[in-house]
């Protein structure tokens, strides 16, 4: 099962022909994963070649879907011209677009958001590491890897990743690969303050997907989409939880790194959300080294 | 990006915000001239504000032992006096901490008869992904306390990105302060100008207070922008070169620009242990995992997801010109990024900067087993952790000893 992706889910990529696209592609390729199109305008009726594929490129995200049946995109495209893609591919009617994209401006993300109301595209982030639903062979290899992870750091199993931050991600994953513990699907959220797919929403999905059987939460300061998850996951989860924020020693006022990562006006802090979680039963690793044990010491 | 007061009402008045007359000077003659000037339109009162990227101005003190960054006077002499007492001294206030901020320029502006005082501000609302302009009737006070100690007292309007903001939405925020006859269309009008302010310029915020009813020198009560603070989203600056323009370097700490020359994202803190970082999350981690085992992290840094050999010198560089480092940690999660690559980068840069700290360096992912052979065939005494935990328990005690 996993959620939102599975090794056989058909994925096209906006901006393949950019150098960014183009090596995550080949990275995608090389894992498994089934990518069936490419969209550059203009350079419609050319082909993207990796290791003895040949994949179709399309002047238009619609005209790729059509002549491929992919479902899903991956967004590489440059900043200024990323809110205009991925209104392309809601437009298109995907089910899902995963913009890998950072430094998108926040207006044309508000823009984004509210004309994506009622469409029936998911999007993941901006700003974030991509989707990955690791696959049987070795280094997790023939499953679905949409974005910038490393492939090989997974490994198929039933916990659920959730996180806004990429190499926070990778660590956790890491973690419980090391430990011989498998993942059902790892989602990067992204960074952004105004992204497509909360914590929220994915902690709903795992708590849904019958494959998944534990969830680890990672989660930063600024804005209050974890205390949400956290009131929900109080009052409806079924499954363990445990969880990780970052910041507790970033100065107020200043973003880190990612623009959503700010406590400003006194709101966001770590300490808040860490309380969030303690108050809806979910685990808290004290260090970022402890993800996977703290997990793995409540699933027991 | 933040910019001075004088630059925010200058894009305010640009979108048609009601603002007090008034303009910027960076010597005493200058401000003696515009002083002259609104006093011969008529004001009667006119203030003298220092420029600087933070709030308490009024209550500070100047290092030269001088009382006050802003001040109000009726004659032009005195205000020449008091810009010579500002520009080119020192400024500490309770948000500049105890090194102060350099007064290089004065706003002289007309100082009107203040009815009554409000707070407003425009932002965006992370909750619903939409714009909201918030107002109290609690103005020119530390809004923050406002919203923890009455909370009721905060009244918010939700703007759909779509259609824009509408004058009802201004009139009810005109209504909800209390605003009567004229003043809830000029209300509506200044909430609206206020979000064309926000909107068109990309900000991440724009913030007035106190927003004022003044007495006009008709003798009318008009709105008036007494104060005024912009913050500008980053990502969107490449779209506004006039707004580009008004970065003053001056307000950043310099070893940050030299950092944002190489895209490097640094941010200087007070402790000893430096941390070198791929990626801000775990950068963040990094400096919480530091504190964690006793230590206190001089920075978060992040390198970013490609670094190169250069960007990790540089980075070394920067690291090493903050006098407070004993120690550096490099966390690096390998995930696309060659981690052989980072330990040349960290081997030419420990060569290069004749690194007499401990470093403790922890590598994972791509390429390890190489990445670790080159940092141990490099001769140099670098200390390799061996997880997150394990480093930063190896570079605190290293700092310790």
């Amino acid at each position: 099962m996993a959620i939102l992706v599975k090794p056989d889910t058909k994925i096209l990529v906006q901006g393949i022909t950019g150098s960014f696209g183009a090596r995550h592609t080949q990275l995608s390729i090389d894992y498994g994963t089934q990518v069936v199109a490419g969209v550059t305008p203009g350079k419609g009726g050319q082909s993207f070649e990796h290791n003895g594929k040949k994949i179709p490129i399309f002047d238009t995200v619609a005209e790729a879907a059509k002549q491929t049946g992919a479902t899903v995109s991956a967004i590489f495209v440059p900043p200024p011209f990323a809110a205009d893609a991925i209104l392309e591919a809601v437009g298109a009617g995907l089910e899902l677009a995963v913009a890998i994209t950072e430094g998108i401006p926040v207006n044309d993300m508000v823009r984004v958001k509210s004309a994506m109301h009622g469409k029936k595209t998911r999007l993941i982030g901006p700003n974030c590491p991509g989707v990955v639903t690791p696959g049987t062979g070795k280094d997790s290899q023939g499953g679905c890897r949409i974005g910038i992870s490393p492939g090989y750091i997974h490994k198929k199993g039933n916990i659920g990743v959730v996180s806004r931050s990429g190499t926070l991600t990778y660590e956790a994953v890491w973690q419980l690969t090391c430990r011989g513990v498998g993942q059902s699907t790892c989602v990067g959220i992204g960074g952004d303050p105004v992204n497509g797919t909360s914590h929220l929403d994915i902690i709903k999905m795992f708590n849904d997907d019958p494959e998944t059987t534990g969830i680890i939460m990672i989660g930063e300061i600024g804005g209050s989409a974890e205390e949400d998850a956290a009131e929900w996951i109080k009052n409806n989860c079924k499954k363990p939880v445990a969880g990780f924020i970052a910041g507790t020693t970033a100065p107020p006022g200043r973003r880190m790194g990612h623009a959503g990562a700010i406590v400003s006006g006194g709101k966001g802090t770590a300490e808040a959300k860490i309380a969030a979680f303690k108050d809806a039963g979910i685990a808290v690793a004290s260090t970022p080294s402890e993800m996977a044990d703290t997990l793995l010491k409540m699933m027991k | 990006m933040n910019i001075h007061e004088y630059q925010a009402k200058q894009l305010l008045a640009q979108y048609g915000v009601p603002v007090p007359l008034g303009e910027v000077a960076d010597t005493p003659e200058a401000a003696k001239k515009i002083a002259e000037k609104i006093f011969a339109s008529g004001e009667t009162m006119v203030v003298i504000k220092s420029q600087i990227h933070a709030g308490g101005r009024g209550k500070g003190t100047f290092k030269s032992g001088f009382k006050g960054g802003v001040k109000l006077s009726k004659s032009a002499d005195e205000i020449y006096e008091h810009a010579k007492a500002m520009l080119g001294q020192v400024l500490v206030t309770k948000q500049t901490g105890p090194d102060g901020r350099l007064v290089s320029k004065v706003l002289v502006a007309g100082a009107p008869q203040i009815k009554k005082e409000f707070y407003c501000a425009a932002l965006l609302d992370r909750n619903t992904s939409k714009p909201i302009i918030m107002v109290s009737t609690e103005g020119g006070v530390d809004i923050e306390e406002v919203a923890e100690k009455h909370p009721e007292k905060i009244i918010k309007e939700t703007i759909d990105p779509a259609v824009g903001f509408y004058p009802y939405q201004g009139r009810k925020l005109a209504i909800a302060l209390g605003l009567k006859g004229d003043l809830i269309a000029a209300g509506a009008k200044f909430f609206a100008a206020l979000y064309k302010t926000f909107w068109e310029c990309d900000a991440s915020m724009v913030e007035i207070n106190p927003l004022c009813i003044i007495v006009g020198r008709d003798g009318k009560e008009v709105l008036s922008a007494v104060d005024a603070k912009i913050g500008l989203d980053d990502n969107a600056l490449y779209r506004h070169a006039n707004i580009q323009a008004m970065r003053d370097l001056a307000e950043e700490a310099p070893l940050e620009i030299e950092a944002s020359k190489f895209n490097l994202n640094y941010i200087k803190l007070d402790g000893s242990i430096a941390c070198l970082v791929n990626g801000a999350g775990l950068a963040m981690a990094t400096m919480d995992i530091i504190q964690h085992f006793g230590g206190e992290p001089a920075n978060f840094l992040d390198v970013g997801g490609g670094a190169t050999k250069d960007q990790v010198t540089a980075a070394f560089k920067i690291i090493l010109s903050d006098p407070n480092v004993k120690g550096i940690l490099v966390n690096i999660f390998g995930g696309i990024m060659q981690c052989d690559i980072i330990a040349s980068g960290i081997v030419a840069a420990v060569k290069e900067t004749g690194l007499k700290l401990p470093l403790v360096v922890r590598l994972e992912g791509n390429n390890v087993q190489i990445g670790k052979q080159i940092l141990k065939d490099s001769g140099l005494p670098i200390i390799s952790g061996d997880s997150m935990a394990d480093a930063a328990q190896k570079v605190v005690k290293a700092v310790k000893v």
